[in-house]
């Protein structure tokens, strides 16, 4: 075809070829890499009894899948993940529109809850399953643990940067505090609560991991302590792989979600 | 002719940590029915916090306020529409607040919006709107709730020169074919000839009424035809005038 293209058109062409070409780079990477592995592993470059390879892992991942026992793990990481997130969007929500309620109340925790922020909590799963037992309530706790103060401080700050005169406007149309909550404060952090949560997903999937790791005969975390200790290096970088996937598809997710519910 | 507002040796004083700021100092003064009061003084003489102790926001120190709270109406320096609302959504704001969205107010919102210009952006979001169309949506919002009296704070500040004659034009028209009363408080001495029908000069803090300036334009001028009058220029060297001795 040799039909003349406008400057517009071409503009848009450009930008769709960088579009495409930025997305098969990232594609290529990630093929290289899988090749390279491979290859090293079979010419014996690196142990692949340490290391693994792609094809070793494929293996594994067929063999578990058959037997079962891959998807029950994952499927307890992902229900804990989502247990502990939705747990921690909730009460954040709860909690924070009481502070928000009660400004003395918020200016006494506050200390309080920088410091259990800035607190290490794989510091605290050791204590938690002492204290409440090996079982999925420790984990799910684990899992909100790691990411409710940093959500809570976080939409706090936003609640209380709600533009005043925002607030004026529904006190001069004869508003009371529920409606100065509901009509502005609440719709104006809805994207700075997505974004909350976009952390959190992945904070929680953190949190469940480090209970799995101590306190747990399943999940992805069990599998990848188990692993380790009998040396079943396959069953460890296969855990790490998935958990990958399952990081990428939840931030997914939420950005979809984000998507139609935020305008733009 | 009727009070709709009546201020009786009304005093107010902020108070900070940093010390107490008198703001108002017996202020005296009413209002009538239909009338278009505007309040000039130089910045910092509380007009703002004027407007404040008439709705109600906050309370006098001592003396009086008269007048029926619940029937005013208060349009701020920005328009302020929601970003996630729609123009519609946005006006009908008041009405849900206070569980008046019925059908008929619903229509009398339809209406306004019809007879100002609005009703083909009805669902269009605030951003899609240029600043004087947002201002009258905004003069909307605050009308479907049938106000008595409307409480206006430099509500044309934000908008270019050019939009704010425009607007200033408009929302005037507007709020005496509506037939409401008005109070303006402004730095704008044009603005203040152009559209009221009586003009309070307040002194700097603390801030009391200096001088009443009664003005008599033949009421079928709009505030824009209002200003190629001689008048016009006799009312802004007496103002002005007023408001260099007070600096």
């Amino acid at each position: 075809m040799h039909k003349q293209l406008t400057a517009q058109e071409l503009y848009i062409r450009k930008q769709k070829h960088t579009k495409i070409s930025i997305h098969l780079l990232q594609i290529c990477i990630l093929i290289a890499f899988l090749l390279l592995w491979e290859i090293s592993a079979s010419a014996g470059w690196i142990d692949s009894f340490i290391f693994s390879s792609p094809k070793k892992l494929g293996l594994c991942a067929a063999d578990l899948l058959l037997t079962g026992q891959l998807m029950g793990h994952i499927s307890i990481t992902l229900l804990e993940t989502f247990i502990s997130f939705l747990l921690v969007i909730v009460s954040t929500l709860l909690i924070t529109i009481l502070l928000w309620l009660n400004k003395p109340l918020s200016k006494t925790l506050e200390p309080y809850l920088v410091v259990l922020n800035s607190l290490p909590k794989s510091a605290l799963a050791p204590l938690l399953i002492v204290w409440l037992g090996a079982n999925y309530k420790t984990i799910i706790l684990t899992g909100m643990s790691v990411a409710i103060f940093g959500s809570i401080l976080n939409l706090y700050t936003g609640f209380v940067e709600t533009s005043p005169d925002k607030i004026k406007l529904v006190r001069t149309l004869h508003g009371n505090r529920a409606h100065v909550l509901f009509k502005v404060v609440l719709p104006a952090n809805i994207p700075n609560l997505f974004s909350i949560m976009k952390v959190n997903i992945g904070l929680c999937l953190v949190g469940v991991i480090i209970g799995e790791f101590i306190g747990s005969k399943r999940g992805l975390g069990y599998m990848i302590i188990y692993g380790s200790q009998v040396f079943k290096l396959d069953w460890v970088i296969l855990s790490i792989l998935i958990l990958c996937v399952i990081a990428m598809l939840l931030y997914f997710l939420l950005g979809r979600l984000e998507k139609r519910f935020v305008c733009e | 002719m009727n009070h709709i507002l009546e201020f009786r040796h009304v005093d107010y004083s902020y108070h900070s940590m940093e010390g107490e700021v008198h703001a108002i100092e017996n202020m005296n003064f009413t209002v009538e029915e239909k009338e278009f009061l505007v309040i000039v003084g130089p910045s910092g003489c509380g007009k703002s916090t004027l407007l404040d102790l008439i709705f109600g926001l906050i309370r006098p120190g001592s003396g009086e306020i008269i007048g029926a709270k619940d029937s005013i109406g208060y349009m701020l320096q920005q328009d302020h529409l929601f970003d996630w609302r729609t123009i519609e959504k946005n006006v009908y704001i008041g009405l849900e607040i206070s569980h008046r969205l019925t059908p008929e107010n619903k229509e009398y919102a339809n209406d306004l919006l019809k007879k100002y210009g609005l009703y083909d952006f009805r669902h269009k979001k605030p951003q899609e709107l240029s600043g004087g169309m947002r201002q009258r949506a905004a003069l909307i919002r605050t009308l479907v709730t049938r106000p008595k009296l409307l409480l206006l704070d430099e509500p044309f500040s934000a908008l270019d020169y050019q939009t704010r004659l425009n607007v200033a034009d408009d929302i005037g028209s507007i709020i005496r074919s509506e037939e409401k009363s008005a109070i303006l408080v402004t730095h704008d001495l044009s603005e203040a000839i152009s559209m009221g029908d009586r003009i309070l000069i307040l002194s700097p803090r603390p801030g009391t009424i200096v001088r009443t300036i009664q003005m008599s334009f033949d009421s079928s001028l709009s505030s824009i035809a209002r200003r190629q009058t001689d008048e016009f220029k006799q009312y802004f060297s007496e103002l002005w005038k007023e408001m260099n001795q007070l600096a």
